[in-house]
């Protein structure tokens, strides 16, 4: 009778230890196909362009705004709700930014602060329509999209405004000063010093070994807590691809003019959100919610409180896309961000969020928005045309939720 | 009598665990078959294989059917036989009319046009036989729980029904609604029909059952033949927990202190009928270390009541005071209520209960997350103590406290239900029907916390639709009807006949 109970504890352990290794195998399928296309493009484009330090620049500058949004996606979509009008949030931040500093000369700074502060009251007004007045998520914000891209186009005058102080452009095509930028050590330096940027490639390093260490770090500490952790090399594994991961991109973009600005805000946005969704109260508060808001509710979670925030959070993050795409493109157009809405909520489920709200995960969604920029990207390099690059995104998106879903059902 | 259905050494294993282990079940043509067991002992599952919801191959075993193998893909291939299930979970159109429903997926029609006269009038035949006295326009959603049941076995019978499969069809009716429906398959079974049910109720079984096939983890115990000798509710529970329960309810000290919790003159009105009162000048109290029973029919605003004092969580225009300790509560919302000491065990646990998607350890700790977080911080291994802890104490069977809680029975989601209020260190626990479609073992444990929580010091609630339960748990019992508390009496003086009588009371007047 004992062995028998034996036998099954063992079988018991090594099952939880087999779900272990396939819930991170799904996870890094993903990666994994991400690495493909990207490997898939580094065959096909002349002279591999595709990983041309420029093109990573590039990549990386054009992007930007599909990895800040989705952070506030995914949280919006965990909660269980959708949001539209992120796109015309987009358009109608850069074009209050765009005038405020065209026309009443404003010190950029000052309108920055004033942008972020329109696009965090957009989401929050959208939020008390939600959250409160328990209007559907879909509609309220389907009618923010038409409101606020009228509001773009009244403002313009289908005008474009520009151009911008050197600074504001910083946001979206900076980049991190280097040491020759020191005054007179520039010419005192080797040549290959001055073509290459030194501070780049270190912070690079120092980034993937802080990364590596804390990793290790927290696996020990969870191991002698007597939680259950990933097998070891498979820790070890991911972590060192990681590693390589940002030192090659680092090391590449080190030799073109380095790490641009908005990388490093998008890095730091990241960090925050994997954060926020995996140690916080809050975090936790909106995954429950989402997965049963009725039980969360009965659990003591203010789920409308929860609920407005994630909108207002979203408007935020829309409003800061909404400098980096303005930044970008050197003026406020009235056509500024449109469609931006279905590139993000492509790229959470691509990254396997849960369309009916309560999973998905931050690092999923930076991939998924990563394949997104990456497909946009080789696409274009390749000369593919741009109504054929929409048809291949969606046969993506659908393949993508199709190998979701699949999985899920097969347990 | 010819065995109709013979299922051949059966074994299912899922992920981590075997759910049977090679099951024998034997059901003979025109008898009612019971099958019962603890939660979680493969009943549902072995019913699954059966109708196909596991298709041939995923499982070992063999099923035969009138004389012939049988190997079902989908349920569609054991409906065609004549199998029909009807789940505990019923599956009805709530916005669709109850000859809409009847009819789903089995439409009266020519080239896909709907003849709904012939769905009518056949509509009206079924209800007659099943005697239920509605409308065939009614939707469901207006009609309550022992009506839909009765229009899921018209739809069964609609479908040339030779074996009807019953999973615990009286789990949410009252007495009167579930007297009926054994009345009627007694009915059917005069007519030459076939049933296996599955069931916790024991005293039914015994009323209505030909022969009773007990499981006990995932094995076949002992089919019994009720007509062979005395059949009663402890040899039965004797087979399915493996020993005599001498004791159905633990024993335990009582050691009643001072007045904890009490409300006055509670009123409430329907959240969406304003000024209709569904509790109406309530006054009730809890000791430390009693055990309180509400006892009442459904409907009568027991659930309303315990929901609207913690936090306001049902009904509107609620008037009245709550005081604990000695002190005036303000209960306006769910977050006050948790923080003065207050917890509610939902008499659903599926939709008001668990996030079915996340595992054991994200439910325990999610009405008290600021006792494992500092700053707004989890700290991720106190939360995995915390689980472990009450998994280990509770006896929570689960692979480990990462198994998600749509996977476990009723009786373990109960125990992490009722963990979740235990770590949120309440004073004062209102437990709704806690025991509601859990087997007698685990009904034994959850018995046996509540008493732990009395013997703590805490006051305990329990609203229950048992009776012998409250009046084998309970210090004192108040008695519900229509928005009111009719009686109150020490549990030692009351009986079922009392409370029924306190109840029917009430009526009295309306028919002289």
């Amino acid at each position: 009778m004992s062995s028998q109970i034996q036998a099954d504890a063992a079988a018991l352990k090594a099952e939880v230890r087999g779900q272990l290794w396939k819930d991170n195998l799904r996870d890094y399928g993903l990666l994994g196909s991400l690495l493909l296309i990207v490997l898939f493009f580094y065959l096909i484009t002349a002279d591999h362009a595709s990983i041309a330090p420029v093109n990573i620049t590039n990549l990386i500058m054009q992007n930007a705004y599909v990895v800040i949004m989705a952070l506030g996606m995914l949280l919006i979509i965990v909660g269980g709700n959708i949001d539209l009008s992120i796109g015309s949030i987009v358009g109608f931040v850069g074009a209050i930014g765009g005038s405020l500093i065209v026309y009443m000369k404003m010190p950029y700074p000052l309108v920055i602060v004033i942008c972020l502060a329109v696009g965090m009251l957009i989401g929050a007004a959208q939020g008390v329509l939600v959250a409160y007045a328990k209007m559907p998520s879909f509609i309220v914000t389907l009618g923010g999209m038409l409101i606020f891209r009228g509001l773009t186009g009244n403002m313009l005058l289908g005008q474009f405004v520009g151009p911008f102080p050197k600074g504001f452009q910083n946001i979206a095509s900076g980049f991190l000063p280097d040491i020759t930028d020191i005054e007179g050590l520039g010419s005192a330096l080797p040549d290959w010093a001055t073509n290459f940027h030194l501070i780049s490639a270190l912070l690079g390093i120092v980034g993937a070994l802080a990364m590596f260490v804390g990793a290790i770090r927290s696996w020990r500490r969870a191991k002698l807590d007597g939680m259950e952790v990933e097998p070891l090399p498979l820790l070890l594994g991911k972590n060192i691809v990681f590693a390589a991961i940002i030192i090659g991109i680092a090391w590449n973009l080190a030799l073109y003019k380095g790490l641009p600005i908005v990388l490093v805000i998008m890095a730091l946005l990241v960090l925050l959100y994997q954060f926020i969704t995996t140690r916080t109260v809050v975090g936790r508060r909106i995954y429950a919610l989402g997965g049963n808001l009725l039980a969360a509710r009965l659990s003591g979670v203010k789920t409308e409180r929860l609920i407005f925030f994630t909108f207002a959070n979203m408007g935020l993050l829309a409003g800061l896309a909404g400098l980096v795409v303005a930044a970008r493109l050197n003026s406020a157009t009235p056509s500024a961000g449109n469609g931006f809405e279905l590139d993000v909520i492509a790229a959470c489920f691509i990254g396997g969020t849960s369309a009916s709200g309560g999973a998905g995960k931050v690092m999923n969604v930076v991939i998924g928005a990563l394949f997104m920029g990456v497909m946009n990207n080789g696409m274009s390099l390749i000369g593919l045309g741009i109504f054929w690059q929409q048809v291949v995104k969606g046969l993506v998106l659908l393949a993508a939720v199709f190998v979701d879903v699949y999985q899920k059902r097969k347990g | 009598m010819p065995v109709i259905l013979e299922m051949k050494g059966i074994t299912k294993r899922f992920p981590g665990v075997i759910a049977l282990r090679d099951v024998n079940l034997a059901v003979k043509e025109g008898e009612i078959h019971a099958i019962c067991g603890e939660n979680g002992a493969g009943k549902s599952t072995l019913m699954k294989v059966l109708s196909g919801v596991y298709p041939y191959g995923s499982y070992e075993g063999q099923i035969l059917y009138e004389g012939q193998e049988r190997r079902f893909h989908r349920i569609a291939d054991s409906e065609h036989v004549g199998i029909i299930i009807i789940h505990q979970e019923l599956a009805l159109a709530p916005q669709l009319s109850i000859a809409e429903n009847m009819f789903l997926g089995n439409e009266p029609a020519k080239n896909g046009i709907i003849d709904w006269n012939e769905a009518f009038r056949r509509a009206r035949e079924l209800m007659q036989t099943v005697g239920l006295k509605e409308s065939p326009n009614t939707l469901i959603t207006n009609i309550g729980v022992g009506k839909q049941q009765l229009v899921e076995i018209a739809k069964a019978l609609s479908k040339k029904v030779k074996l009807l499969i019953l999973d615990e069809p009286t789990a949410s009716l009252n007495e009167a609604d579930s007297a009926a429906l054994l009345d009627l398959l007694i009915e059917f079974k005069a007519q030459g029909m076939t049933s296996i049910i599955i069931s916790h109720k024991l005293n039914e079984l015994a009323r209505v059952a030909d022969s009773i096939t007990v499981i006990r983890d995932g094995a076949t115990v002992e089919t019994i033949d009720c007509h062979a000798g005395q059949v009663n509710e402890s040899r039965i529970i004797k087979s399915m927990v493996g020993r005599e329960m001498t004791e159905r309810y633990p024993h335990r000290s009582v050691a009643i202190g001072e007045e904890l919790f009490s409300i006055r003159d509670w009123r409430v009105e329907h959240p969406q009928h304003a000024g209709r009162a569904v509790v109406k000048g309530v006054s009730l109290n809890v000791k430390r270390g009693e055990v309180v029973g509400i006892a009442g029919l459904m409907g009568s605003g027991r659930t309303e009541l315990a929901m609207s004092v913690f936090g306001r969580a049902y009904g509107r225009n609620i008037t009245g005071t709550a005081t604990l300790e000695g002190k005036a509560l303000t209960l306006d919302t769910i977050d006050d209520a948790i923080a003065s000491g207050l917890a509610y065990v939902t008499e659903d646990r599926k939709t008001l209960g668990l996030i079915l998607n996340e595992d054991i350890k994200h439910n325990i700790t999610l009405a008290n997350l600021g006792a494992i977080s500092e700053r707004g911080v989890i700290d991720e291994a106190q939360e995995e103590q915390v689980a472990i802890r009450y998994r280990t104490a509770l006896r929570i069977r689960s692979s480990s406290i990462h198994q998600r809680t749509l996977d476990l029975s009723g009786g373990n989601q109960q125990k992490v239900v009722l963990s979740k209020w235990l770590f949120a260190e309440p004073k004062v626990l209102m437990l709704d029907e806690p025991t509601r479609g859990i087997d007698v073992g685990a009904k034994y444990e959850i018995y046996t916390i509540i008493n732990d929580l009395a013997a703590q010091g805490k006051g305990v609630i329990v609203i229950s639709s048992e009776m012998p339960e409250l009046l084998g748990i309970c210090d004192r019992i108040y008695v519900m009807s229509e928005g009111r508390f009719v009686d109150e009496m020490p549990a030692k003086e009351a009986s079922q006949e009392k409370i029924m009588a306190s109840i029917m009371r009430q009526y009295a007047g309306a028919f002289q």
